[in-house]
């Protein structure tokens, strides 16, 4: 029954560009990119037990790093794809390293202060990120060859980046070490008392769904070939906490599922009302008041329950 | 020379509306675990109540003060209905507030639109005084000093009134409150609209210096929010030192280094991070 499923969803999703018409094909490469965005900001959310609103910050330093490297020093995208990422590993390293210095709510509410600077920064240094210009004229690289302008080749080579970054995550989760940032999550003084290192364990963790962050950033950046500070907003994190707590954070289907759901609200609801950021807020108190623990655990537990009589 | 006085009165007078906000702000967090996201919406929706009404009533301070009530009013509703509701889910309740200010932001664009509309600054004020010899535009004073009197009365409040002690006894041990029968959640009230009220007061006083503009909101909230960093949550003295050196740090960072101002807003708070991660003035528990 469950090889059925995967092999049902495999089909589809391989079948899904020869189906249907080019601007279906765009929307769910969005979803590829936010899910990836989703599940490495679910790390921190769901697995590490560490409330990040500043996720935005790897997504969108990748992709002006990226951006930056290809338009102002013509750098070829095999080049600056991987210093790209580099440069985003350095500055979760560092951001780790101040918002680490807290818990809880200390560090929801660093991470959202570091990212605000980094946002407020890119549209106040102009003469480098064109401010709200935003820069233009950015290319998407090839890829074994291939030339990712066409809409059926992106979606491929997202759907492929998704399902790497995806099983490197779930694969993070099923380890010893995940394991252990899981006992960090709940019992952080245990974990400390039976000798892990608590502290480097979050910090590992912070790196690495920063690295991720930052390849959702990469096909962000490509998909879009042009970047804006908004990417860098509070919006662009609060989007991504949303898909996690909507799908479910701490589960491995969670934020793909939660990521479908706010990127198919937001391009077929703002085609008819403008009214996208109110609605963003509505869905925020509507989720967290009437879905706390997100569809994905919620539609398990109907499961389950049916699954019993 | 004129440039340095002129900066440091527009950085007093920022760091006087600063802390018009993170008063609330920090008040907020330390009794209510909550991190208010809509703060800075509750300071641009004072704002353009503020333009409102002053349509009907040509008077800032009294503007000020129903504008504050306005706000207070909307922040109350919210802590009674919704925030109560997720008491213990302190993710959830940042969620919602967040939600809020959304909301908020983008009803504020639907009724006063998208252009910034400035208030007018009171007629007395609007001639400049002058001191040994430089011009000092009044009004900015004028801000000084009421959060010097907000500073100084809120100090008051809190450390000479049944109601401040109860309030600090809160901050400190929420539980042990509730055991000696300290009406927790009607403080939790109270402080959440005293909170909304400064923030929608100081939305309006900033309004001559600032104007009420959609984004008014983002470009406050993280200011705010360094500022409790800096200060030490729940911390009143600390809301008021880091006001002002925010107010200084932003002010001569746009002054002198305009596109690096916000890289600049880093350094106070790494300092601090480094060293005294609870802040200048938290506490041991925060």
């Amino acid at each position: 029954m469950r090889k059925l499923a995967w092999l049902l969803l495999i089909v589809a999703l391989l079948a899904w560009p020869f189906a249907v018409g080019e601007f279906y094909v765009n929307l769910v490469s969005q979803i590829f990119i936010a899910a990836i965005f989703a599940a490495s900001l679910n790390l921190l959310v769901g697995y590490a037990g560490l409330p990040s609103l500043g996720h935005a910050s790897f997504l969108g330093m990748a992709a002006y790093f990226s951006a930056l490297l290809t338009l102002r020093l013509g750098f070829d995208h095999t080049l600056a794809a991987p210093l790209a990422l580099a440069g985003t590993v350095v500055m979760a390293a560092l951001f780790g390293l101040i918002a680490l210095r807290a818990t809880g709510l200390g560090f929801l509410m660093l991470t959202l202060a570091l990212s605000q600077v980094l946002w407020g920064t890119a549209y106040r240094w102009v003469a480098l990120t064109e401010g709200d210009n935003g820069l233009r004229g950015l290319t998407r690289p090839h890829f074994l060859g291939i030339n990712l302008d066409d809409s059926t080749a992106f979606y491929f080579f997202a759907l492929l980046v998704m399902a790497f970054s995806l099983w490197m995550i779930a694969r993070l989760v099923a380890s010893p070490f995940g394991a252990a940032l899981a006992g960090t999550r709940e019992q952080a003084r245990r974990m400390s008392a039976l000798g892990h290192n608590v502290w480097l364990i979050r910090w590992i963790t912070f790196i690495y769904a920063g690295f991720w962050g930052g390849v959702s950033g990469l096909l962000f950046v490509y998909y879009h070939k042009y970047i804006h500070p908004a990417s860098l907003s509070l919006t662009s994190s609060a989007e991504a906490m949303l898909s996690v707590i909507a799908g479910g954070s701490g589960t491995l289907a969670g934020p793909v599922v939660g990521a479908a759901i706010i990127v198919l609200l937001k391009n077929y609801v703002s085609a008819y009302v403008e009214r996208w950021n109110m609605l963003l807020g509505f869905v925020f108190v509507a989720i967290v008041v009437f879905m706390p623990d997100g569809l994905v655990p919620g539609i398990k537990r109907l499961w389950a329950r049916w699954g019993q009589r | 020379m004129q440039f340095w006085v002129i900066q440091t009165l527009n950085s007093l007078a920022l760091g006087g509306l600063l802390f018009l906000l993170a008063a609330g702000f920090s008040l907020i967090f330390g009794l209510m675990r909550i991190a208010n996201l809509t703060h800075g919406a509750f300071y641009m929706l004072g704002a353009y109540i503020g333009v409102s009404i002053l349509k009907v009533i040509p008077n800032l301070w009294l503007a000020a003060l129903l504008g504050g009530l306005a706000v207070a009013l909307l922040g109350g509703l919210f802590e009674r209905f919704i925030l109560r509701k997720l008491a213990g889910n302190e993710l959830g309740q940042v969620l919602v507030t967040l939600g809020l200010a959304y909301i908020i932001a983008d009803l504020c664009l639907v009724v006063w639109g998208g252009d910034p509309i400035p208030l007018p600054t009171p007629e007395a004020l609007e001639s400049p005084i002058e001191v040994g010899g430089f011009m000092f535009p009044a009004y900015r004073l004028v801000v000084v000093a009421v959060a010097l009197a907000t500073g100084i009365a809120l100090y008051l409040l809190m450390e000479r009134t049944r109601l401040g002690a109860m309030i600090r006894a809160g901050v400190d041990d929420m539980q042990m409150a509730r055991a000696v029968g300290i009406p927790v959640s009607r403080l939790f009230t109270i402080v959440f609209c005293l909170g909304s009220a400064l923030a929608g007061a100081g939305g309006i006083l900033g309004g001559p210096i600032m104007s009420a503009y959609p984004g008014l909101d983002a470009d406050m909230l993280p200011l705010a929010l360094i500022v409790v960093i800096l200060g030490g949550v729940g911390s009143l003295i600390g809301a008021f030192v880091g006001s002002f050196i925010i107010g200084f740090v932003y002010t001569f960072g746009i002054a002198l280094f305009p596109q690096l101002a916000y890289v600049i807003l880093f350094l106070p708070m790494i300092v601090v991070i480094a060293f005294r991660p609870r802040g200048l003035f938290g506490r041991a528990t925060a």
